[in-house]
């Protein structure tokens, strides 16, 4: 019964991974494959990365419908590149190595993240509709400050920082994919070796204390795998809303405990057949008409009303 | 030294004095009530010995081990706390739920004998039928005791609880009293608990410690201690104390 939905979902995945591969191919088999090859990589990046940053923040924060983007998390990213781009000017920022400015975003967003959001987990007797507040709060204050940013610009560094801003599933810049594979490898066994003190820190303080396990500690050190994930992922492919909020929800629906040693593969298969599937009707069939996030978002928004509107889930 | 030691404990929260300077042996074995008036900084002496609060001054032992951040492993194998509010973000079984008391033990990768030990908890509380039910299905009697049961499982000698009585009725509340005083009388446990009802108090206790103001008033035997004395000056009532058999009964 527990492997089964992941057995399933693995199932999925491969076949989603086929059909994105060879549907429509034509040409150099060479080619084509390591063309495709990259972008199936990134997805599959992103949809682990995004799917465990949204249920370690979920457990930290001890609810089910917040993510770490509509915490304002992805925004705060690309405001930290804006503001990189915006002292030291597109020359300067491209002429550094592109490992080192993504190091020093990842850096600047940790160090922001523990700041603005470790204060709000870190209370004991957390407030759903006062973290849903800060979030939409802190989304707008940290794009307002980005579009301000923007308009004190001059034209060649807002193209820099625009290849930040946007989701984009077409374009991957190859340098960041092989970065971003092993700090997602790494972040991610990190997590899954935290799998048990996050069950216990989903029994809420009282009872994480009881247990034995120092509470602020681990959600301090959950704090920083999620804003690692989620600058591994916006830096991939730019932010991208209610992705984890419907992802995670999808797993918690079919998966038979919520057990992290169960939830946190069970959202990253998910999430790569979303992301890959979803790419693959995208361009093999509708033609590239939408753009994958506006998709995802319209139906992780609608998921997000739906869980906000029911009480019983909170 | 089997006890619990709390020696000169302060708590102040913003400006407010809500402990002071407050020393108190809780004895070893039995069933020891704090009570006192609304206010009279029951639970915030209860959290500080559960590691709830951080200490400010004054220092706790169990057993000669201190109550600190760096124990907070041997600490969770001596104590096991129920806290007032339980809120738990995930759904869990009951069975689920016991298996947490097992976490001190394993971290979270059972053994045999951790599983015997959670079936041997599901068994002293009457909850093997409802073993595989999830919490959110349960009356609250039943979700109580399940509380109850998982910190059973932590198998500690101290077992703490924080107002357990708390929206139980009075079948349910007698239960758990009866469950609590047969793990003291039984197994040797030492059971401290936090009560509001003092009749309650009186008829299930060995040891009451009375608090008011932040302060130790008294402490002792309760068909010592529950007089209409203790009401009007520490409560400031004038309630009636009967005597039913040898045990003192507070007319409401």
């Amino acid at each position: 019964m527990r492997a089964r939905s992941t057995l399933i979902c693995a199932m999925l995945l491969a076949l989603s991974c086929v059909l994105f591969m060879t549907l429509g191919a034509k040409g150099n088999w060479d080619f084509v494959l390591w063309f495709r090859g990259r972008k199936l990589a990134a997805l599959l990046i992103v949809g682990a990365a995004v799917s465990t940053a949204t249920v370690l923040f979920q457990t930290i924060s001890r609810n089910h419908i917040l993510t770490p983007s509509i915490m304002g998390f992805d925004a705060l990213y690309t405001l930290i590149v804006a503001l990189v781009v915006f002292s030291i000017g597109a020359a300067g920022f491209n002429h550094l190595p592109s490992e080192f400015v993504f190091f020093a975003h990842i850096s600047l967003l940790i160090g922001a993240a523990l700041i603005l959001f470790g204060t709000l987990i870190g209370q004991h007797r957390t407030d759903l509709m006062r973290m849903v507040l800060t979030g939409i709060i802190f989304g707008v204050l940290f794009r307002s400050l980005s579009s301000f940013i923007y308009r004190m610009i001059d034209p060649s560094e807002f193209a820099t920082i625009q290849v930040n801003s946007y989701a984009r599933f077409n374009y991957i810049d190859l340098n960041l994919l092989w970065i971003s594979a092993g700090l997602t490898f790494v972040t991610l066994s990190l997590s899954w070796q935290m799998r048990r003190q996050l069950d216990v820190l989903g029994l809420g303080f009282e009872m994480a204390t009881n247990l034995g396990e120092p509470v602020a500690r681990r959600q301090k050190q959950a704090l920083i795998l999620v804003a690692i994930l989620v600058a591994v992922s916006t830096a991939l492919v730019g932010p991208v809303a209610f992705l984890g909020l419907l992802v995670v929800s999808i797993a918690r629906l079919i998966s038979p405990n919520e057990t992290h040693a169960v939830l946190i593969p069970l959202s990253a298969l998910i999430a790569g057949i979303v992301l890959v599937a979803g790419q693959t009707i995208l361009e093999r069939v509708l033609g590239l008409s939408t753009p994958l996030a506006v998709v995802i978002d319209f139906v992780g928004g609608f998921v997000f009303l739906t869980l906000l509107l029911r009480k019983g889930w909170i | 030294m089997d006890l619990i030691s709390i020696e000169n404990l302060s708590y102040e929260v913003a400006g407010a004095r809500i402990l002071s300077d407050i020393s108190v042996t809780l004895p070893k074995g039995g069933v020891t009530a704090l009570i006192g008036p609304n206010g009279a900084g029951k639970s915030s002496l209860f959290s500080h010995v559960a590691r709830l609060l951080p200490l400010q001054t004054g220092r706790i032992s169990v057993d000669d081990l201190a109550v600190k951040p760096s124990n907070r492993r041997a600490l969770s194998r001596k104590l096991a706390i129920l806290p007032q509010q339980v809120h738990f973000a995930t759904r869990l079984t009951v069975r689920e739920l016991i298996q947490f008391g097992r976490y001190p033990h394993c971290q979270g990768s059972l053994k045999a004998d951790d599983y015997a030990m959670v079936d041997v908890a599901l068994a002293a509380f009457e909850l093997t039928p409802l073993a595989d039910r999830f919490l959110d299905t349960l009356s609250g009697g039943q979700r109580h005791k399940a509380h109850v049961a998982m910190i059973y499982a932590q198998d500690t000698d101290y077992l703490l609880l924080d107002e357990p009585l708390n929206n139980l009725d009075i079948a349910a509340s007698r239960t758990l009293m009866a469950l609590l005083r047969r793990l003291a009388d039984d197994e040797g446990k030492t059971v401290v608990i936090v009560l509001h009802d003092i009749n309650f108090a009186a008829q299930y206790a060995d040891h009451l410690v009375v608090l008011k103001s932040g302060r130790i008033e008294r402490e002792g035997k309760p068909s010592d201690l529950v007089t209409e004395a203790l009401l009007s000056e520490v409560y400031s009532t004038d309630a009636q104390v009967a005597m039913v058999g040898d045990t003192p009964f507070v007319v409401p």
